[in-house]
């Protein structure tokens, strides 16, 4: 068991690592720096930017210093909390970043638990009554769902609420709480508005999820100690749920390690299609300004939360199955 | 008469049971393919989808990069299939007029004017493939300009000719994804088939790659990537920048599988046999071990065609992937990102079908393939 958490909580870290350095390479692949857009960016608007004082800045960014210098840099100073100047913006990165990613995370854990809630029923109804109506009809749903891109489904969302109920659809909060600090009232205007991106989002991951439910269980529910188990006199209820259906939870908690870095990653997307104060469209504007500190820190964090979320769907994954708690791998 | 019986009876199962003893391992699969209704017909629906991408001239009717301000946002033109009772498609024409309160060009069906929809009409001379020059359309209308008088499925905020235009993003959105997938397969093949083959330190170093990467969130990944492509690279090297770096991440479930089936066989009688015989190991690898999951490989790819397609849209989408002057089903899609814009014009959303549509014939097809490929399933 140790053994196990040991290589897991490895795995993490070395995650953790890589993801570091690519989030730092994609900084550095584009042509030029900060320092050129953010001239670009001056003489469009009329002033210019003299070659002395470019070179200035770029010392005070140590952008001048080759990359390794760069990246230890950076790393020092990631390690103690401080993410840098999102420079655009003249504010440290972590004042603009913020509330944003509480908020992805909320979102992000908003449709995970939208998947299972939907997910865990659905799976077991579809393999009990195989072929049946029902079956057949949340196959094609989940087809769809599958074959639907988030973005696209946030926009027809908000095209039919706007259409047809002549509502925003989108955003987390109502005007009035937008701009307000934290309060009791905030914190319910936000609980109103999550189902919509939590089901956009949710959506493709719990097709997969019936999917995958409805197999195991069927694999499942073919096996001797079921008939044993309804032989004995157990009523169906408790024969399916207490056996079968604990089994085949094991492969469907693993996949939570994938379902998480795909709802974070759509999370992104859908948020700029609906306006969502996630760290996607702040992403985005960062990445075309080619400000390095502020995408990189995104990247970053956004990895790093993925691979604990992964880190604790392993936890779960021990509690729920005994095989790998009892270390027999 | 009891033997006459039962050699009736039997005469036609004998006959299948040896067509099925002398089929080759690719007649088994297509004669379980064919059984899979659904596959079936999504393949003929790819099918259609690539002779567009292939004839994409051909299908569009007019330049689809040929702008015009004054023919902003026409919706849609209705076909009406009946003339009289008989079957004569037509359309109405356009009269374009200035509404007084808006002062913006407004174009209504011109009632007064029918023009019929010609098959195979003469229109806009292209070159086929590239060099074949043509000038037959697969419909257009005869007499008057097939620009002026033909908007099927409307037109976008400059004035361009949205089903031309689908027409041609068929043709990018469809080859990505091939192109894509080959990518992905050459490296998921190499890669997956040395990690299952060899096992060991090899295995666990790529393996743990494989999950290093599958647990980051690819969307901002590829958005860091893309967002590396300089703006000044032409649309073919945008195109090839965009389909190597969805193929960089998009490898990793091509070379699970391959590594899975490498597994499974390297303690297979056969293989053994082979080495026995003193076979070297590519011949081994490639001609005993290969050709008995290619197919595996064949459905694994084709269920990951759609995720690159889905990938590819979701980047031009942003902005980040293919850019203007390119055309795919992303940046057709960019024009339906403003809602309000979206209300006024819903028809900027009708990329959003073959996408769909697309993306679900691919699913289809390839789990046909799978179930086909491995009877024990």
């Amino acid at each position: 068991m140790v053994a196990y958490i040991v290589r897991r909580l490895m795995l993490a870290v070395l995650t953790v690592w890589a993801i570091s350095v690519l989030s730092f390479i994609i900084i550095h692949l584009p042509p030029g720096d900060y320092v050129t857009s953010y001239i670009a960016s001056m003489s469009a608007s009329g002033s210019a930017v003299s070659e002395g004082e470019a070179q200035a800045l770029r010392e005070q960014l140590g952008l001048d210093k080759p990359i390794t210098v760069q990246y230890a840099k950076w790393m020092e100073l990631v390690l103690q909390g401080n993410f840098g100047m999102a420079m655009e913006w003249g504010r440290p990165v972590t004042d603009v970043i913020g509330d944003r990613l509480t908020l992805t995370i909320v979102i992000s854990v908003a449709a995970i638990i939208f998947t299972w809630v939907v997910a865990l029923p659905i799976g077991i109804y579809s393999a009990v009554y195989r072929y049946s109506f029902l079956d057949y009809l949340f196959t094609f749903v989940g087809f769809i769902g599958l074959a639907v891109p988030g973005f696209l489904l946030a926009l027809i969302v908000m095209y039919l609420g706007f259409a047809y109920f002549g509502a925003n659809v989108g955003g987390l909060f109502s005007p009035d709480y937008a701009e307000a600090p934290w309060s009791l009232g905030k914190t319910w205007d936000l609980v109103k508005h999550l189902p919509v991106p939590a089901i956009v989002l949710g959506v493709a991951g719990t097709a997969q999820l019936i999917r995958i439910m409805r197999s195991n269980l069927l694999d499942e529910l073919r096996k001797p100690y079921v008939m044993t188990a309804r032989a004995r006199g157990l009523t169906e209820y408790r024969v399916i749920t207490r056996y079968p259906v604990r089994v085949a939870l094991n492969p469907f908690i693993s996949t939570i390690g994938y379902l998480l870095p795909y709802v974070v990653s759509g999370s992104i997307i859908v948020s700029l299609v609906l306006s969502l104060p996630t760290v996607g469209p702040l992403l985005l504007k960062a990445l075309i300004a080619q400000d390095m500190f502020l995408a990189g820190t995104i990247v970053l964090l956004l990895g790093v939360l993925t691979v604990i979320g992964t880190f604790i769907s392993d936890l779960l994954l021990m509690w729920v199955d005994p095989r790998i708690r009892l270390g027999q791998r | 008469m009891t033997a006459e019986v039962a050699a009736a009876v039997a005469a036609p199962d004998s006959v299948a049971e040896q067509r099925i003893a002398v089929a080759t391992q690719w007649q088994l699969m297509w004669w379980r393919f064919r059984k899979h209704k659904l596959a079936l017909g999504a393949t003929f629906v790819l099918a259609a989808f690539y002779l567009v991408a292939i004839f994409a001239d051909f299908f569009a009717y007019v330049d689809p990069h040929a702008s015009n301000a004054q023919r902003s946002l026409i919706a849609p033109q209705w076909i009406h299939w009946f003339d009289e009772g008989r079957l004569s498609p037509y359309v109405y024409g356009l009269k374009g007029a200035r509404d007084p309160m808006t002062f913006k060009r407004v174009y209504k069906p011109d009632t007064s004017t029918k023009l019929p929809i010609v098959f195979f009409a003469h229109g806009e001379p292209y070159k086929l493939f590239g060099f074949i020059p043509a000038d037959r359309h697969l419909f257009g209308i005869e007499g008057t300009d097939t620009a002026e008088a033909l908007v099927l499925l409307g037109t976008d905020v400059q004035g361009r000719d949205l089903w031309s235009r689908l027409m041609f993003a068929t043709r990018t959105s469809m080859t990505i994804g091939l192109v894509s997938v080959a990518l992905s397969l050459v490296l998921g093949v190499v890669l997956g088939g040395v990690s299952g083959y060899f096992g060991g330190l090899t295995d666990t170093v790529i393996q743990r790659i494989i999950e290093i990467l599958r647990s980051i969130p690819t969307i901002p990944l590829w958005m860091g990537l893309a967002a590396a492509v300089p703006s000044d690279w032409s649309v073919v090297q945008v195109y090839f920048a965009i389909t190597i770096i969805i193929s960089l991440i998009g490898w990793t479930e091509l070379a699970r599988v391959v590594r899975g089936r490498f597994i499974s066989l390297k303690h297979e009688d056969f293989v053994m046999a082979a080495e026995l015989v003193g076979c070297s190991k590519p011949r081994i690898i490639f001609r005993h071990m290969v050709p008995s999951f290619i197919s595996h490989i064949i459905a694994a790819t084709t269920l990951a065609i759609p995720a690159i397609i889905i990938s590819e849209t979701s980047l031009s989408f942003l902005g980040l992937g293919l850019r203007p002057p390119a055309i795919s089903w992303g940046v057709l899609l960019q024009d339906a990102q403003d809602v309000q814009a979206l209300v006024i014009s819903p028809w900027l959303l009708i990329t959003a079908f073959p996408v769909i549509v697309a993306v679900l014939a691919f699913n289809f097809m390839g789990d046909g393939i799978r179930d086909a490929a491995d009877p024990y399933l």
